[in-house]
């Protein structure tokens, strides 16, 4: 049904606010079950507990008493699947599709909680029933990621009653284009993509350029590796985004919007879509938006793996469908942008947490962070760390806080080496940041960046010469080749550091690579190459010792760089199984079964691994 | 050369002509021919410029640009193994390697026979399960390496092209 009108808008989310706290209060008996339906859950199995869940409630005969839905990541990826039970919140995690009857059975219908299926924490040992009691969601501020876990992300009703477009008929009937930019600029946002420029600065340019024709462009071309916090925003809660979106369509005067994210997405894609008819269908899109004159169409444009696209003047390009090359500026995109039109690219965080600024008042999203950084930041934690997944924190939260209260530290007992911010573009920070409170302006200074939010952690077992590598052959590939110092200056900087993973660079080499990755930085013509070198000077800044390991005593120092380690099986740990030389794909390991212990040929082995990760009793060590 | 069936010239159109009125279309109809044909080769291309009156030149410069476009036919069975940052430390470079080596091709080739392709893939967002593969949709977690075997063998018993 159309809502035609800001009363109309008003009376609908009043209703459906009702129906989704009786959804979760347990009103009549109702039981309401959600389960994590984010990547990380689905592919250890969530997608078959719903089925067994609903097929199981079928057979029970309580099909109308209980509700099975799936709802967007809860965050806490490392523990997945999960199903949580209203009313109680009751968490349960690692659920296999055996343990559902058991959920059904003792806890929805006996009303019991399950106790071996819930959250235990790993320091006192004690059972913890709801996120309330469990340290990783403790210490989090969920503003972009609201509604995440909690709405059906293709109910457009549910997300009405989760606060969703109460925002947009604040702005459409109360407050002018430039009420809602100074409301930006006031709650102090900047761009969540990884530049940290201020939004509302960004939209006062748009806003300003007279032209008949504007447009907003969501940046969701996410290529950072290790992010994927736009990938779950769009998969939780599409609706926080387009209505984003409109605020800042409204704040410009822009006449279209087009949603630009990365053809790895799927799911992303279609929840979006999904979510774009369902809000056309009562009006909420199109023209004449609650009577109040105001017309908006949003489009989806795919991007095609090209992680380039990601900078803001190719991304332009590549809607226009050309190659996703950059455009020098100025111009910038708000001057000239898509088709040669004032344009305002804004990333997919940014706009989720616009609704939440205009909701709340940019005081209370200010009161968050620090004094330049305001509000939160969402992170994805990955690599060697326990608790990997989303977390959303507030800006000037300590990396301690993230990777041992939050993320519950190191696995295996391993060492804290680095965390990875800001990806290919980025740096790491080491023990000795570890309580500096992170923000935009705080990382540039430790010589890495915020990124859009990747925060990869790395233990002693990781080799920091490797990592630049990894970063640098990522960068060489995707550098789209329009000028020559990113295009030519990447691939040097790679077969640099090949000599020196290789043992092969002399303490000249390490000279000339800081001088090659200095004129890359000061010449490239876009953030991609301007920013290529970083890896490189962070790790060469705080690592510098791996780097001499590697050239002067050719020894990498973590066993990690193949050409400098080798596999050796310590004849006194030997068990004489034999299992190493079964598995071997080259036969380079010998020895007499329960006779003699088993030796690898060293000139013959091609370092593969495959005998240390079976040896059932670690006789086999890497020097 | 591949020689273009009728139908399929027929359907290259209808894809066109579907775009026709978005602004800049390109992409959109060359992601679509893609998912639909699997590769756009040449004389595809010469088709779309016809229709859209887009270099030849143009095209294939786009085409070539972005990863998700091929040249050339894909396996029946595509292997993509995620090299983000959170699976390489991980050690998700072994597991590529591994199916290097049991497929005897490197990363973004074929096997002759035509079953298998081995993409690596840049972050696919999975880090949680690092690392992680996956083949024609379907997501394998937390692998390691002497699980890759195991997982061949799954498309093993299907010997069908």
């Amino acid at each position: 049904m159309r809502i035609n009108t800001p009363e109309e808008l008003a009376v609908k989310i009043r209703s459906c606010e009702a129906c989704l706290a009786k959804k979760f209060s347990g009103e009549k008996g109702h039981k309401a079950l959600l389960v994590c339906g984010g990547l990380g859950c689905i592919s250890s199995g969530a997608a078959e507990i719903i089925d067994v869940l609903k097929s199981r409630i079928k057979d029970k005969g309580l099909s109308g008493k209980i509700s099975v839905d799936s709802v967007g990541c809860f965050g806490f990826c490392s523990q997945g699947p999960f199903v949580r039970v209203y009313p109680g919140e009751t968490l349960y995690r690692m659920v296999k599709p055996e343990d559902v009857e058991r959920i059904i059975d003792e806890d929805v219908i006996g009303g019991r909680v399950v106790e071996d299926l819930i959250y235990i924490d790993p320091k006192t040992k004690l059972p913890a029933r709801t996120e309330k009691e469990i340290d990783f969601f403790k210490k989090q501020t969920k503003i972009a990621l609201h509604g995440s876990g909690i709405i059906d992300p293709e109910n457009v009703e549910e997300a009405m009653g989760y606060g969703s477009f109460k925002a947009l008929g604040k702005v459409l009937t109360t407050m002018t284009s430039q009420e809602v930019i100074d409301n930006i600029l006031k709650s102090g946002l900047r761009g969540r993509g990884g530049g940290g420029f201020p939004t509302g600065r960004k939209w006062q340019f748009a806003f300003d350029q007279k032209s008949d024709v504007k447009y907003v462009v969501c940046n969701g071309d996410e290529g950072d590796p290790g992010a994927f916090m736009d990938r779950s925003i769009l998969e939780a809660n599409p609706f926080a985004v387009i209505e984003g979106m409109m605020i800042a369509d409204y704040a410009i005067r822009s006449s279209a919007g087009y949603f630009y994210v990365r053809a790895e997405y799927p799911l992303a894609v279609a929840r979006l879509k999904k979510a774009i008819s369902l809000m056309e269908e009562i009006g909420l899109l199109g023209d004449n938006i609650l009577g109040t004159g105001f017309n908006f169409r949003a489009s989806v444009r795919l991007g095609a793996g090209a992680f380039v696209c990601g900078e803001e003047t190719a991304l332009l390009n590549s809607i226009e469908g050309q190659r996703g090359m950059p455009r020098p500026r100025p111009p910038f995109p708000a001057v000239k942008g898509l088709w040669q039109k004032p344009t305002i690219v804004n990333n997919v965080e940014t706009l989720a947490v616009v609704p939440y600024i205009i909701r709340n008042g940019a005081e209370e999203f200010a009161k968050l962070g620090t004094e330049k950084s305001k509000g939160t930041k969402v992170f994805a934690l990955g690599g060697k760390v326990n608790n990997v997944g989303l977390v959303e924190v507030p800006m000037g939260t300590t990396m301690r806080e993230l990777i041992f209260d939050i993320g519950g530290g190191i696995p295996k007992g391993k060492k804290f080496k680095a965390i990875q911010t800001g990806g290919p573009s980025g740096g790491c920070l080491t023990e000795k940041d570890l309580d500096t409170p992170i923000d935009y302006d705080s990382l540039i200074a430790r010589g890495s960046m915020m990124g859009s939010g990747g925060a990869i952690v790395m233990d002693e077992d990781n080799c920091m010469v490797d990592v630049a590598k990894f970063y640098m052959e990522f960068i060489c590939d995707e550098s789209c080749g329009k000028c020559s110092p990113c295009r030519i200056g990447t691939k040097r900087m790679l077969e640099y550091l090949q000599k020196i993973t290789e043992g092969r660079a002399s303490l000249k080499d390490l000279d000339d690579l800081v001088e090659l990755a200095q004129a890359v930085k000061e010449n490239s013509l876009c953030g991609l190459g301007q920013t290529a070198a970083n890896p490189i000077l962070s790790t060469l800044t705080n690592f510098r010792d791996e780097y001499i390991a590697h050239v002067v005593d050719k020894k990498c120092p973590a066993h990690v760089c193949k050409k400098l380690m080798e596999y050796y099986i310590v004849p006194e740990k030997c068990k004489k199984c034999g299992k190493c030389a079964r598995v071997c794909p080259v036969s380079c390991i010998s020895g007499e079964l329960g006779k003699t212990p088993f030796v690898i040929d060293p000139l013959k082995c091609i370092k593969c691994g495959m005998c240390f990760s079976v040896c059932p009793f670690a006789s086999i060590v890497k020097r | 050369m591949a020689v273009i069936q009728e139908h399929a010239k027929k359907r290259i159109k209808e894809i066109v002509a579907l775009h026709k009125d978005e602004p800049t279309p390109l992409l959109v109809v060359l992601s679509q021919i893609q998912q639909e044909f699997g590769y756009i080769p040449l004389e595809v291309q010469e088709i779309v410029s016809a229709e859209m009156g887009i270099p030849v030149a143009e095209i294939y410069g786009v085409v070539t640009f972005y990863s998700f476009f091929s040249l050339k036919p894909k396996g029946k069975y595509i292997i993509g193994v995620c090299l983000g940052t959170a699976c390489y430390v991980k050690g998700s470079q072994n597991i590529i390697d591994k199916f290097c080596e049991l497929l005897k091709i490197k990363p973004s080739e074929t096997t002759p026979d035509g079953r298998f392709t081995i993409d690596a893939l840049r972050c696919i967002g999975a880090c949680a399960i690092a690392p992680a593969v996956t083949i024609n949709g379907k997501v394998y977690a937390s692998l390691t390496v002497d699980r890759v075997e195991r997982i061949l063998k799954e498309y093993e018993g299907d010997t069908q092209r």
